[in-house]
């Protein structure tokens, strides 16, 4: 029954979906607001109904339902329980209803939030939501059905991709659909602005925490994404400018420089083409890489099954586009800029900087990743583009970005005087020389590690001074320190929220150097009671096991790890799974702050005589993770409430 | 509507999207394999029925290397028909077709030979050393080798008729001293 009632409710909400974008539409257009309410109980009902299809493929695969088509591929009977949760979204079709109810549950709170507040915007906000909805939901019929049945039923499914079963899984794609659906919330609104022609500035402060959000759930998303690859990969890297991860890594940098560039806009009513046009490249980036991942027309890792999908995405990529630029050109005349850039040493130009070398990433990461396609519609010859294109034009923007980092909170507006740059950037300045003096002096290599690490002090410099010097005025009035400095970060929750940001990038970016530059690593074959050895660490091979897991077979290995004395004993493991081409390498690691040792098992001797490993120190890679987290709370702080409302 | 340019604004998205839309007419899974054009590597291996199995020992016919497993359905399932009428066909035209069974189970590959009935020689690959050499990807794969013993074609999934006559007419077309493309 399960693959009957789901496709039923799916085709509702469909319609539903469809009528109330159609009824919003008119409500827009007429001002009849029971045309708008009509709307909303639409969007709310779409809502329930996505939820309730959600549940019952979810009830599917607990129950093991393997009428459904989509739980036989994607589960088996000896699933575990949490796998079976994940299942649901681990391929195609889950992922296009988990994306549809995130979707669906931004368009509730718009409803519950913005209802009253935003007479003009809100049809058309509901109108916009609506539609894309009504797309995913199209898909979810149409084209990538998770209820399609499957008869004759089987006794058994074919089971999970054994690559996502691990915890990243679970919450990666959770974290990344979270980022690209929510930028569909300020693009609604932008929308909004260029339908109703009140393109100022409301729009952009309507929207404003929306845009953390989204930015934030998409920083995590890629974060977790690289926290899987590194632990469950077994190739000892987090990045590998995969075409899919370029994806997501697009919209991230083209909403990174939309959050940044509506401060400008806020602040000094400059820039309304600009921020209309970012919001509109980040959500078609986001529709992008959606298309990219499900329409098979890239070759990558975390390719999806192709199929008519693909076009119907291409579609609607088209649709977007073409009349969200058309939209534009409509109002060109309102959009165009009032404001004025007083002098080139100012904080407006160092956000434009900002935006610029942003931009020039995102179209980079664009070019390598479509240059395949290119080469082969133009010159017949197919080509990759690797790592190195993508990091050689990369470091240097990234870099840029970085040392901008600790320019514009701290450079005045409109005009920096020679006053305000000495008082601001004479102390970090000297520091960052200073620490590329230690650094070079203290032997570390190469060149652009130096680089990174004075650009960072200098960065952090910037930031210590500006919160230490609020909490010496804040002193002064007699506070004591610790409240002074937590009043500090709640009162001024957005300065300081994009501070600990900074800082989390800062983190980043020193594991990222770390890891790249540092790491190292051997493959050798040993015998039982043989040892490896690298950068000081004896790592000693004392044995196989095998054992028989709920749905799959594995081999571990075990290897002493010691330093002059015993640190640990790793179990790295091959694991069979009968539905899989090839062995799946299970990654044991020792976490470090400065250095991970990272075990792969590979070949072994079926009489566990021998066995053959990839050996790992990776330096500083933790950074990473721990970085992470800074901006998760940096990020948590800058969406609380406003303490201090704006006049 | 004063100024017309602006117009250019959506337009100028539409080379993009038709480069995306050329996408659907690409295969980006259709690589081509290093080793064509080079000499297939050497192995030896036992067949199910204790036969010896050696490439070396058919230089100067035209082989068939056939990688496969018993738990590769539906492919695997697919061709097997396809390469045992294949067999009988070219058998006695000088052609010679190894089945290289891998990653797999002993009684379950051998209940797979039983279960299509096929008659030319199988041998499991137990090390893996040789599908590592033939840089095997994922099952099935089969690599058409010429006289000369060099890897002339690689083959990605399913094998059809079509496909392999067409293959192998054109090596056994080649007389036995005519030198392979570098």
């Amino acid at each position: 029954m399960i693959p009957e009632i789901g496709r039923a409710a799916s085709l509702v909400a469909l319609v539903l979906a469809l009528g109330g974008a159609v009824a919003a539409t008119a409500g827009g257009r007429t001002g009849r607001s029971a045309l708008v309410e009509a709307a909303q109980r639409a969007g709310v009902g779409v809502f329930v109904l996505i939820s309730f299809c959600f549940a019952l493929l979810t009830y599917a695969f607990l129950t093991f339902d393997f009428s459904v088509r989509y739980v036989a591929s994607n589960t088996n009977l000896g699933t575990p329980f949490y796998y079976r949760i994940t299942g649901v979204w681990g391929a195609l079709e889950g992922s296009i209803i988990l994306w549809a109810w995130m979707l669906a549950l931004y368009t509730l709170i718009i409803v519950l939030r913005h209802r009253e507040t935003t007479r003009e915007f809100y049809p058309w906000v509901l109108a916009v939501m609506l539609s894309v909805l009504a797309f995913f939901l199209l898909v979810m019929t149409v084209a990538a059905s998770p209820f399609e049945r499957l008869a004759p039923v089987p006794a058994d499914g074919r089971g999970l991709n054994p690559l996502l079963e691990d915890t990243g899984m679970i919450t990666h794609p959770v974290a990344l659909y979270l980022g690209f659906t929510g930028l569909t919330v300020p693009f609604a609104f932008a929308i909004a602005a260029l339908v109703t022609g009140r393109v100022g500035d409301a729009w952009i402060t309507m929207t404003r925490r929306w845009t953390i959000i989204a930015w934030y759930f998409l920083s995590l998303g890629l974060l977790i994404g690289g926290w899987w690859s590194y632990h469950v990969l077994g190739w000892g890297g987090y990045w590998a400018w995969d075409p899919v991860e370029n994806a997501a890594f697009m919209p991230w940098l083209a909403a990174t420089a939309f959050l940044h560039s509506v401060m400008i806009q806020e602040r000094r009513r400059m820039l309304k083409l600009w921020n209309i046009s970012l919001i509109i490249l980040s959500f078609t980036l986001t529709l992008f890489g959606t298309f990219l991942t499900r329409s098979g027309i890239i070759a990558s890792v975390h390719a999806f099954t192709q199929g008519a999908i693909g076009i119907l995405f291409l579609s609607f990529l088209a649709l977007v586009v073409l009349v969200a630029l058309g939209l534009v050109a409509l109002r060109w005349d309102a959009l165009r800029a009032q404001g004025e850039l007083d002098s080139v040493v100012s904080r407006e130009s160092a956000f434009l900087l900002n935006n610029v070398l942003l931009i020039a990433a995102t179209f980079t990461v664009f070019f390598g990743t479509v240059f395949p396609l290119l080469s082969e519609a133009v010159r017949g010859v197919k080509v990759s583009v690797g790592a190195p294109f993508f990091n050689q034009v990369n470091i240097p923007l990234f870099l840029s970005l970085i040392f901008l980092m600790g320019v514009g909170p701290l450079i005045a507006w409109r005009r920096a005087s020679t006053d305000n740059l000495r008082r601001n950037f004479l102390w970090p300045v000297a520091l960052g020389f200073l620490a590329a003096l230690v650094a070079f002096g203290a032997g570390v290599r190469p060149t652009l590690a130096v680089l990174t690490f004075a650009t960072t002090v200098f960065v952090s410099a910037t930031i210590a001074l500006d919160f230490g010097r609020a909490t010496r005025a804040r002193r002064r009035t007699g506070e004591r320190l610790l409240p002074a400095m937590g009043g500090l970060l709640l009162r001024h929750n957005r300065r300081y929220g994009g501070f600990l940001v900074h800082f989390g990038v800062l983190v980043i970016a020193v594991g990222v150097t770390g890891s790249h530059a540092w790491s190292v690593q051997t493959e050798t074959t040993l015998k039982r009671g043989e040892h490896a050895e690298l950068a000081g660490y004896r790592v000693r091979f004392d044995g196989l096991s095998a054992s028989e897991e709920s749905n799959h077979a594995k081999v571990t290995g075990a290897f002493t790890v010691s330093n002059g004395r015993v640190l640990d004993v790793l179990r790295p493991a091959k694991k069979f799974y009968p539905q899989q081409q090839s062995p799946i390498a299970a990654v044991d690691y020792r976490l470090g702050l400065t250095e991970d040792i990272y075990l792969v098992l590979g070949d072994f001797a079926r009489d566990g005589t021998e066995a053959t490993i990839k050996l790992q120190v990776n330096r500083l890679v933790s950074w990473i993770w721990i970085g992470g987290v800074v901006i998760t709370l940096g990020a948590l702080l800058a969406i609380l409430p406003e303490a201090r409302r704006p006049a | 509507m004063r100024r017309a340019w602006r117009w250019l604004i959506p337009l100028s998205a539409i080379p993009v999207l038709a480069l995306l839309a050329y996408g659907f007419r690409t295969n980006p899974r259709d690589i081509a394999s290093p080793l064509v054009g080079r000499p297939a590597p050497a192995f030896a291996l036992t067949a199910f029925d204790g036969t010896a199995v050696s490439l070396e020992a058919h230089r100067g016919r035209v082989v068939v290397v056939n990688f496969w497993a018993s738990w590769c359905y539906p492919a695997c399932y697919e061709e097997a028909p396809v390469l045992e009428r294949a067999w009988r066909t070219y058998r006695d035209r000088g052609l010679t077709l190894i089945g290289v069974d891998i990653q797999d189970k002993r009684e379950a590959a051998e209940k797979f030979i039983r279960d299509f009935g096929l008659t030319f020689p199988n041998a499991q690959d137990l090390t893996g050393k040789v599908s590592v050499d033939f840089g095997v990807y994922g099952v099935p794969e089969t690599f058409f080798l010429d006289r000369r013993g060099q890897i002339r074609a690689k083959h990605v999934g399913a094998l059809t008729d079509e496909i392999f006559r067409a293959n192998v007419e054109r090596l056994l077309a080649e007389p036995e001293g005519k030198p392979g493309p570098a």
